[in-house]
């Protein structure tokens, strides 16, 4: 993901509780009204806290991370970034940032509001890394929290990863999604090392009670896909 | 050593032997002689020779003589012999023969075994107050070594016997078990080694395995992975001197004529250290015939239904049949089939590796108490346990391998001096060109085991954390004792540093976590592992085998009052390969435990299905495919048959025949030419090809040639391949495109493919993505999922998707995708074979552009519906079900 795209391409509009909302293939959206790009999920230093407890995975994760965060808002350049939770994936996270990465962080977030909404890894954040911590927000007619909220709402949350399965004629694959039923959209992780929770999963049937549409992020562009077209694990 | 004195033996000996009525036989006595000169030896034998006693005679005379320890503390003298078995039954089968001679003689020997399956309480007293003989897999042998009691309990070891070698070492558990046996030579240099093996290509191989290689010299191993193909790996040739003797009469076996090596020379001395080899030449000459039918055989497809009667009445007639077959459907198909015939009510049984464990052992019971006719089965059977009284061994399918089907065959007569009765089935016509290649390899007794492996870093990794649980070591003393292992004879420092440091802190270039390395090195210099819960971790995760995660198959039963609604109430009927499950959606029917089944979804990490109704042909054809690719051996042979029209005369008629219409449509290639064919059909353009390298290696090659026609914009839309060859179909013209550009077909198959091209499919490959994942869990980046455990929260686990990726971006170069790359070059992806391949063709295409499709081609071409299409391009398959949403739409 180190080459940009062309927003032309990458790009792929929906509209959410009335308004268009962008969805870009980094996993990222962007809400034009409010000149604002919002990312779920970027697990942070998922790496080196699997590494505390003696599995060793490539440091790089939150590098990559960074890649296709200042991707994103480079390409954009909006005026407030919000990043909806689990921005770190453990409390200790902020700590262990690496000083380059922690570079690439502070440029990235130069000029510009960043907002990190908590979530339930990263309850507490240090100052230090710049930014307003907050734990859930209004923007316009929708509210930004990480974890979504029960019943039928206008929201925009993360914390579930999901991730669409398609099988067609015996070829599997297995991407990120959006899932989204106009009102209330959930987005896909996007750190390196968060994994997914499968859309047919049962966690998301009360949050989507008339059913969803799911947009999954390909290689070159995003594919809407109906609910009945994905598959199980 | 012409004289083999009988005297060797005690009396107690003599009189048991006498006492069966049998005479020890020459290899046993050459085994016997060769432990008391301290010597480790090979010892290939045909099945049937007494292979097993022969191995552990020199250790019950040894025992028997040195008297009944009292096995008090004080006594204490440990373990004398260490046997390991590529399978857990092997080893208790074993353990159980030996009990017979021992107990009819009356040796004061205590014989044990130790599995998965041995109760820890055991397990301790077994640490305890060793065995005089302990029976065990390469596995336990790994968690024995990295105890902290290894040194104690293994100092006084005489003897390993190492079974079925020539089955263990083509595998990565070969590489752990070299490098488990280096550190029993070092913490008992005066162990001798033996090694059991049926025949094999280079025996000089297996003499290396067993004994320590000297760290200086450099053995002429082809160089580690640099690059993919082109190393040549050359054809096999030759057997070394195994030939097939006349059938002996009773009396000349019980002398039977060994090749004993000529030397007294020292072990340790010579190029390269080897033990010693003890042949015994074959038994009786196989009789062994391709079964003909009247009826023409179909041109492609696996099943070979036309042949059942036939096996039907081989059956009938036999006393006791294995019938062999090459994937789990074909086992499911013919069981099937013979079923419909058995109007004689034959105990016919299946046997395959999915089918639930309790199924299995009922199956092995009864075959052992001779209670059934038949048994349909797979490579699950294909290792020596005594399977009883097979008097034929059929075999459908390609036999794919020389020393395959040699090993197959001699499972039916146990009896070494009756000759072996088998029958080839081809099921289509490339396969009886197969059939008759292989029958001519053994008649020749010509062997194509494969070539000694490279150890594999990734298993490095996993020992080195193992060696540094059992104590402290010095980095380069345990290098040269891991060079020691004949594996890994040629690794070089390098390398080594690298397993370590990826042992200690994954290694990477980013030193991020050195403050959790789980292995350190103190002031004095030895390395220690960091706590007990790093060694609790190595010892979950020790072992090779990563098995495909499997998914347990539940027989639903449909709601009579809720049409559509399955409840998961049935019995458990096997298990199946997650990612064949992935594939399935409801609706689909497919084969399996002797059914057909209906997908009706996944619940709780379980496959619920129905059974599908009466006369329903399975939908889902294929998972796996054949199993086995194409053995590089027997592929050369048939690619000489069919170059060759006087060697038409050996097939059958209709064979014959239909080579002789490719002549004429097309044309017949030579043995080193690709012939490449192209024709319209339909509104497609098709171009098929001929390697004959393998499914495997053929996967590979279409999915690099689909790349480059895109490439070229002839707008490729799919390709099939089987063990001959591929077809590719494109909605361009590809025939005009090689008549504009005269260069466009050399170029289409250059060996550039295995540059950029084989670079850019590997980072979205599905296949590498698995080999790396086997790496990963064997090297110890991260932990084993144990079969039928559920699967954690999302939070706790990694996939290695994700770990590849960034990998592969940040550190190309890292031990681990060395690793995986060095597995894919001969594993899943067969690269290596078709860097070979590619190499023997330059120059030598020949392209035919027809009007129609040729005889040759059609064969391929029936693969198209039959074999899964492959692609791993996401963006296809997502575009194809964003249509379908739009076509709902529309509707």
């Amino acid at each position: 993901m180190t080459a940009l795209r062309k927003n032309t391409q990458t790009t792929h509009e929906i509209e959410l509780s009335g308004q268009l909302a962008l969805l870009d293939l980094t996993g990222a959206m962007v809400l034009p009204a409010h000149d604002a790009l919002l990312v779920a999920d970027l697990h942070f230093e998922k790496g080196s806290s699997f590494a505390r407890r003696g599995m060793m995975l490539p440091p790089y994760d939150t590098r990559e991370t960074l890649v296709a965060l200042s991707d994103a808002v480079s390409r954009f350049n909006p005026k407030t970034v919000i990043a909806l939770g689990d921005s770190f994936h453990d409390i200790g996270g902020p700590d262990r940032l690496g000083a380059e990465e922690r570079a690439t962080l502070a440029e990235v977030q130069q000029g510009r509001e960043w907002i990190w909404v908590t979530g339930n890894h990263d309850r507490i954040l240090p100052e230090s890394i710049g930014g307003q911590v907050v734990e859930e927000m209004a923007l316009g007619s929708l509210t930004l929290r990480h974890e979504p909220a029960a019943g039928k709402r206008a929201e925009v949350a993360g914390h579930l990863h999901p991730v669409g399965k398609v099988v067609m004629r015996g070829r599997a694959t297995r991407r990120r999604c959006f899932l989204t039923d106009g009102s209330r959209c959930v987005m896909p992780a996007l750190g390196a090392y968060a994994g997914g929770l499968n859309a047919c999963d049962a966690a998301f049937k009360p949050l989507f009670p008339d059913g969803f549409t799911a947009h999954l992020i390909g290689t070159e562009r995003i594919f809407a896909i109906a609910k009945s077209m994905l598959c199980r694990d | 050593m012409s004289h083999r004195p009988a005297s060797l033996l005690p009396k107690t000996f003599r009189d048991w032997f006498k006492g069966r009525g049998w005479t020890p036989r020459a290899h046993q006595l050459d085994l016997l002689a060769k432990a008391k000169q301290g010597r480790s030896v090979l010892l290939v034998a045909p099945t049937g020779a007494g292979k097993t006693l022969a191995g552990f005679l020199p250790s019950l005379v040894e025992l028997a003589e040195r008297g009944p320890g009292r096995g008090t503390a004080k006594d204490r003298r440990g373990l004398h012999t260490l046997y390991i078995s590529p399978l857990k039954a092997l080893a208790t089968d074993v353990a159980r023969n030996l009990e017979i001679p021992v107990a009819e003689m009356g040796l004061p020997i205590r014989i044990e075994t130790r599995t998965g399956d041995t109760p820890s309480h055991k397990r301790a007293r077994q640490i305890e107050r060793p065995p005089d003989i302990l029976l065990t897999t390469p596995e336990q042998l790994a968690l024995l070594l990295a105890h902290a009691e290894a040194q104690e309990f293994f100092q006084n070891l005489r003897r390993v016997v190492l079974d079925e070698l020539h089955s263990l070492v083509t595998s990565k558990r070969g590489d752990l078990l070299s490098l488990g046996l280096a550190r029993l030579m070092t913490i008992a240099p005066q162990a001798t080694a033996v090694g059991l093996s049926a025949t094999v290509r280079e025996p000089d191989d297996l003499r290396r395995y067993l004994v320590p290689q000297r760290s200086a010299v450099s053995l002429p191993l082809a160089g580690r992975d640099e690059g993919w193909g082109s190393q040549s790996q050359s054809v096999v040739t030759q057997s070394d001197g195994v030939v097939a003797s006349t059938t002996p009469d009773l009396a000349e076996l019980s002398s039977s004529r060994t090749t004993p090596t000529p030397d007294p020379s020292p072990q340790g001395g010579g190029e390269t250290p080897m033990a010693d080899l003890v042949v015994v030449q074959g038994g009786a000459q196989p009789d062994i015939r391709m079964l003909e039918l009247d009826e023409r055989l179909p041109l492609a497809g696996h099943t070979a239904s036309l042949a059942m009667p036939a096996i039907y009445e081989l059956i009938r007639t036999h006393k006791t049949t294995l019938v062999f077959v090459n994937t789990r459907l074909q086992a499911e198909y013919t069981f099937q089939e013979l079923w419909k015939l058995n109007d004689d009510g034959l105990a016919i049984a299946l046997h395959h590796g999915s089918l639930d464990v309790s199924q299995r052992r009922r199956v092995e019971e009864a075959m052992a108490e001779g209670r059934l006719k038949a048994v349909v089965c797979t490579a699950t059977l294909d290792l020596g346990i005594d399977w009883g009284d097979v008097d034929l061994v059929v075999n459908v399918g390609a036999p794919k391998g020389a020393s395959r089907i040699m090993q197959r065959i001699g499972r039916s007569n146990h009896r070494m001096d009756e000759p072996s009765e088998a029958y080839l089935v081809p099921a289509n016509r490339f396969e009886i060109l197969e059939c008759r290649a292989a029958l001519d390899a053994v008649h020749e007794a010509a062997q194509d085991t494969p070539d000694a492996r490279i150890g594999a870093l990734d298993v490095l990794c996993q020992h080195i954390l193992g060696m540094a649980c059992a104590g402290p070591f010095r980095l380069e003393e345990l290098y040269e004792e891991v060079r020691s292992a004949a594996p890994y004879a040629g690794l070089t420092w390098e390398d080594f540093e690298a397993c370590v440091a990826f042992v200690a802190t994954g290694g990477y270039a980013l030193r991020a976590y050195e403050r959790f390395a789980k292995i350190v090195k103190g002031h004095d210099g030895l390395w220690r592992v960091r706590d007990a819960k790093v060694a609790q971790q190595y010892r979950l995760n020790v072992g090779t085998i990563v098995e495909a995660s499997m998914i347990k198959v539940r027989l639903g039963k449909s709601m009579r009052s809720r049409p559509g609604t399955v409840l998961p109430r049935g019995r458990i009927l096997g298990e199946i390969e997650e990612y064949f499950a992935e594939t399935l959606t409801p609706g689909d029917t497919f084969l399996f435990a002797g059914e057909v089944l209906r997908f009706e979804g996944i619940s709780e990490d379980e496959v619920l299905a129905t059974r599908a109704g009466a006369g329903t042909d399975p939908m889902i054809p294929s998972y796996e495919g054949g199993k086995f690719p194409l053995s590089t051996f027997l592929a050369a042979r048939v690619r000489e048959i069919l170059a060759d029209p006087f060697e038409w005369d050996r097939l059958p008629p209709q064979m014959t025949e239909w080579l002789l219409q490719q002549r004429r449509r097309s044309v017949v290639p030579g043995p080193r030419d690709l012939l490449v064919e192209t024709f319209p059909r339909g509104n497609r353009f098709y171009m098929t090809c001929f390697p004959f390298e393998g499914r495997l290696a053929h996967q590979t090659l279409g999915m690099l040639l689909t790349r480059r026609l895109e490439r070229a914009k002839l707008k490729p839309l799919g390709f099939v391949a089987n063990d001959y060859g591929i077809a590719v179909y494109a909605s361009g013209d590809i025939a005009a495109k090689a008549a504009r550009d005269p260069g466009f077909m050399d170029e289409l198959f250059s060996q550039d493919m295995l540059g950029d091209d084989l670079e850019d499919w590997l980072a979205e490959s599905a296949l590498m993505k698995r080999t790396f994942r086997q790496c990963a869990v064997i090297a110890g980046l991260i932990e084993r999922r144990f079969p039928g455990e559920k699967k954690t929260g999302r939070q706790v686990t990694i996939s290695t998707d994700l770990v590849y990726d960034v990998l592969r971006k940040h550190e190309p170069d890292h031990v681990l995708l060395r690793a995986a790359r060095a597995d894919a070059a001969t594993g899943l992806l067969d690269v290596r074979r078709l860097g070979v391949m590619l190499e023997r063709i330059r120059g030598r295409i020949i392209h035919k552009p027809l009007d129609r499709v040729s005889p040759l081609s059609v064969s391929v071409m029936l693969e198209i519906g039959r074999e899964r299409v492959y692609s791993d391009n996401a963006d296809e398959i997502l575009a194809e079900a964003e249509a379908a949403l739009l076509d709902e739409a529309l509707a």
